[in-house]
């Protein structure tokens, strides 16, 4: 009972948030909200007894997929600025097992 | 406005189409035939305590090999396509911003942390929740963490790509063992399956989940690095 009440209030929290993600005019706090919704739902699959859901669905719809919304937006930020007709054939230093 | 109109229109018939479903759902309580089946089974044919990993990596063991073909060729498609040549940034960029400290110190203290932790995940794949492909994404989440820490390091790529290509390997080969010492491809019971509980048990679902946390893990951090966008 009490879990039902909980999946419906995070369901209605996922509905509002996903309406104010796509409503928003900043793409960042878009993508933010919509990593958001997906922290909800893991906690919904949690609720609902499928633990290995949830655990996928934290680490990349909340994680990762968050993570490369915010590269690819920061790539068309910076493909915006500089001008990208000059590309100079170099190679490339630092290439090693720095990690 | 006419957009608008349009658009509330398609919803309006998504919504309706849909409208059959939502009389006819409810909650299950009793499983289905196969599931019954899968739950009676899975113990006795292949010794795994997590019936959710005896249906990904055995019954539905083919379509799991699909699904990391898949994502190998996201990968490939990613890798080729995120070149800093094909981009048209020819140099080496200006030094970017060092992190902060909060963020390295936090990057030291966890990084082995979540490197155990995805690895404990798909080890133990056939007796608590998760496998291969959650721990692969935690260990990904380390190698996040690590490039975020220190903007102008690299992936080791000759390491990346050995990991990915042996364990890929290593899952087709286990899956040619079960076809010849076992009853089909990709059956476990290629190797002793042992007692149900165990961590050495449930034949060679551990060693196929392992290759396969290994394999997504090397390939979301490939294409992680690939994004962070100043690769050769």
């Amino acid at each position: 009972m009490l879990i039902d009440v909980a999946i419906l209030a995070i369901g209605v929290f996922m509905i509002i948030t996903a309406i104010a993600a796509m409503a928003t005019k900043s793409l960042l706090v878009s993508i933010l909200l919509s990593g958001g919704v997906s922290l909800a739902a893991s906690v919904v699959f949690l609720l609902m007894g499928a633990p290995d859901v949830a655990m996928t669905e934290a680490a990349i719809g909340s994680g990762l997929t968050t993570v490369v919304f915010l590269y690819s937006l920061a790539r068309s930020k910076q493909h915006d600025h500089e001008d990208s007709s000059e590309s100079v054939e170099k190679p490339v230093e630092g290439i090693g097992g720095a990690v | 406005m006419m957009r608008k109109v349009m658009v509330m229109l398609a919803l309006a018939g998504f919504a309706f189409a849909l409208l059959p479903l939502a009389f006819t759902a409810g909650v299950v309580t009793e499983p289905g035939a196969l599931a019954s089946a899968y739950l009676q089974d899975s113990p006795k044919d292949f010794a795994a305590a997590n019936v959710v990993t005896a249906i990904v990596v055995s019954y539905r063991g083919f379509d799991t090999l699909g699904e990391v073909a898949v994502l190998f060729a996201a990968t490939a498609g990613v890798g080729a396509l995120l070149t800093r040549k094909r981009l048209g940034l020819g140099h080496a960029e200006e030094p970017k911003t060092e992190a902060t400290e909060i963020l390295m110190t936090a990057t030291g203290l966890l990084t082995g942390l979540l490197v155990m932790f995805g690895v404990y995940i798909f080890m133990h794949g056939h007796l608590t929740p998760g496998g291969g492909f959650q721990g692969g994404v935690v260990i990904a989440t380390a190698v996040l963490l690590n490039l975020l820490s220190s903007p102008r390091s690299h992936l080791a790529h000759g390491v990346m790509t050995a990991v990915e290509s042996l364990s890929g390997a290593a899952y087709v080969g286990l899956g040619l063992l079960g076809a010849f010492l076992a009853y089909g491809f990709l059956d476990p019971r290629a190797l002793p399956l042992g007692e149900l509980g165990r961590l050495v048990s449930a034949g060679a679902i551990p060693l196929i989940y392992s290759a396969i946390g290994l394999k997504v893990g090397a390939e979301l951090s490939a294409i992680l690095e690939a994004l962070k966008g100043d690769r050769a």
